[in-house]
């Protein structure tokens, strides 16, 4: 394999019914700062059906160029179409790095088609660095249920390929009117030649709110100690007008849905507002609200990491404090509203 | 009647290790080794499928000898019989090498009774990647279908599956031609308890164990770490945060402080909460 003949850094761009996933214009702010450092150019591979005018706003987040596969083969993701029309592009336009969202759809792809190159995969990246010279991609990861960091290398093939983590990276700011290249490819595959189809897609629409998209997140771990006790943290983010998030434990000891899952293995948050009640803090839970905005942690523990990794905290005992803060936090509000409501009725007198 | 391939793993259970503070090195000691919880959910489905339909379900493991009670674990939940993979050969593989091995032994099994479905977990609590069972169906080109939360059909006659796969804000109905690979999310089931019968013929059974010289056709290139493309360059701690600012006083004290902090974000507040 002569890895001179690879060049560039490539972002999979994931799209659904005509929107791009967040996680891919964070990828272009990511990749762009590979390729700057490598002197290289960063592509956008853009895989759709009526995809092709998303290019630009490819462009607008950073990219200089853009793949697109546009055909009606692609209407739903499936791995096996996908997977070819990427394998075709790697082939003729040799990438030395290839960068996907640590989605469903993206962990999918990315796998298909690192065995089919094949390549080496590093999934749920949340830290990236290119050796400037080398072109070694350094794609670090927690590991082990997220009790250890690991960087990840893949020295003897190419491309490198790594998922990472939703809301980790960020995007840069849009720069409108931003232009670069479209390179239009094809594949010639036919409906008949693919074995899944999509017979119905089916959309849930829930009233909750969706905790990776709140502002404050009100979390619970098990030191809340049953599902009655985690009935606390119900309490306290309705009253914040919050989400509610919890640990992997409390998934596991089926208190709470996963779709409230915090962490590595759950959901990345990043709320302006983060509260951590009972939950130790591993890392696996702290790679998944790190980047929060405020931190606050309540645990008995003194020695809980969750202190390291928080802004305030308040060492003492969830069902004495919590309580507290839920009729403070009334009262407070209270006030604070109708000090809003004073202050609207002068401006309008 | 069909037959079902779990393909499963023994873990460390990663929830109770112990990290040695002065090394950063993980006390894998400190660890019981359990059917990864994943993988519990995917032998369940293939029970389940089996009580349906009828059939035979088989699992697959690679690892070391002492894993040999992962697979006693799957003859509990309903399994009928267990491969075991275990060579020094296969050692430090990635997920690459991984799905390499274990697509050699699944050709193996499918010598001894063909195979209509292979189910994994959607991923192994040590690992965390999702990566071999998607990798495995593109070795034997099946189709993968991942996201997997609930099987609709299987039709074996006329040679098709309809699943139900996870969306972010809902599922599609999918249709797949049989042979293929489900990897399935956790919700799918709900792992029963082991019936008596079941857990004595487990402390009884003797699964079949191979060494990479059973298996035919293996580029022993493509094996263990010789056949991983990734490699661990370092392990180390995460970095620690500077840590937080413990408010201090009785608890009333704490929770004023707390709240005047939280509350000069008050633009977070307005219109919400205090007012019954």
């Amino acid at each position: 394999m002569n890895f001179e003949d690879y060049k560039g850094i490539w972002v999979y761009i994931e799209e659904q019914e005509g929107v791009i996933a967040p996680v891919s214009l964070e990828l272009l702010g990511a990749g762009r700062q590979l390729a700057d450092k490598r002197g290289v150019e960063l592509a956008g591979v853009l895989i759709g059906n009526r995809v092709k005018h998303l290019s630009q706003t490819v462009f607008e987040y950073g990219a200089d160029t853009v793949y697109v596969y546009d055909d009606p083969i692609f209407e739903h993701y499936r791995t096996e179409p996908y997977m070819y029309a990427l394998l075709d592009c790697c082939q003729k336009h040799k990438p030395e790095v290839i960068l996907y969202g640590a989605t469903p759809t993206g962990k999918d792809l990315a796998s298909a088609v690192a065995t089919d190159l094949p390549t080496g995969l590093t999934a749920d990246t949340t830290m990236l660095d290119i050796e400037e010279d080398t072109g070694l991609l350094l794609a670090s990861r927690p590991a082990f249920g997220g009790n250890i960091m690991a960087t990840i290398l893949c020295k003897k093939y190419r491309p490198q390929m790594a998922t990472v983590r939703p809301k980790v990276m960020k995007a840069l700011k849009r720069e409108p009117g931003r232009t670069g290249k479209v390179v239009e490819e094809r594949i010639w595959l036919r409906e008949e030649d693919v074995r899944t189809k999509v017979l119905e897609i089916v959309r849930e629409t829930t009233k909750k709110v969706r905790i990776d998209e709140a502002d404050i997140v009100v979390a619970g771990g098990k030191g809340l100690e049953s599902k009655e006790g985690f009935q606390l943290i119900h309490q306290l983010a309705d009253v914040l007008g919050g989400a509610v998030g919890a640990s992997r434990d409390v998934v596991e000891a089926g208190w709470i849905d996963h779709h409230h899952q915090v962490g590595q293995t759950g959901v990345t948050v990043t709320p302006k507002i983060y509260f951590a009640i009972g939950i130790s803090g591993a890392i696996q839970h702290l790679v998944g609200m790190q980047n929060s905005g405020l931190i606050i942690a309540i645990n008995k523990d003194p020695h809980a990491p969750i202190f390291q990794a928080c802004h305030y905290g308040i060492v003492g005992d969830a069902f004495e404090i919590v309580p507290l803060l839920i009729e403070h936090f009334k009262q407070a509000l209270a006030h604070l509203n109708e000090a809003a409501v004073t202050e609207e009725e002068v401006r309008h007198a | 009647m069909l037959h079902v391939v779990a393909c499963i793993k023994q873990v460390p259970d990663t929830k109770v290790i112990k990290m040695n503070p002065k090394t950063n090195t993980m006390d894998r000691a400190s660890a019981p080794a359990i059917l990864n919880p994943y993988d519990a959910h995917a032998v369940e489905e293939a029970v389940r499928l089996k009580k349906r339909y009828g059939g035979t379900v088989s699992v697959l493991t690679m690892g070391p000898p002492p894993a040999v009670k992962a697979i006693k674990k799957c003859i509990e939940l309903g399994a009928d019989e267990g491969y075991m993979i275990s060579d020094r050969a296969f050692a430090g593989a990635d997920t690459l090498a991984t799905s390499y091995a274990l697509t050699k032994a699944l050709n193996k099994i499918a010598t001894i009774k063909p195979i209509d479905l292979i189910i994994c977990g959607k991923m192994t609590i040590d690992g965390d990647t999702g990566q071999v069972g998607p990798g495995i169906a593109r070795r034997l080109d099946i189709p993968p279908l991942t996201s997997v939360k609930k099987i609709v059909e299987i039709n074996k006659e006329q040679g098709y599956a309809i699943v139900h796969r996870k969306l972010e804000d809902g599922y599609e109905v999918v249709q797949s031609t049989l042979p293929c690979l489900f990897a399935v999310e956790k919700e799918i089931n709900e792992v029963s308890f082991a019936p008596l019968p079941n857990m004595i013929k487990a402390a009884r059974y003797q699964p079949h164990i191979w060494s990479v010289n059973d298996l035919e056709d293996v580029d022993r290139k493509q094996l263990g770490l010789k056949g991983s493309p990734t490699i661990v360059a370092k392990v180390w701690a995460p970095p620690k945060p500077e840590g937080g600012k413990l408010l201090e006083g009785i608890p009333e004290e704490q929770v004023k402080q707390l709240i005047g902090i939280v509350l000069e974000k008050k633009e977070l507040f307005q219109g919400k909460g205090g007012v019954q």
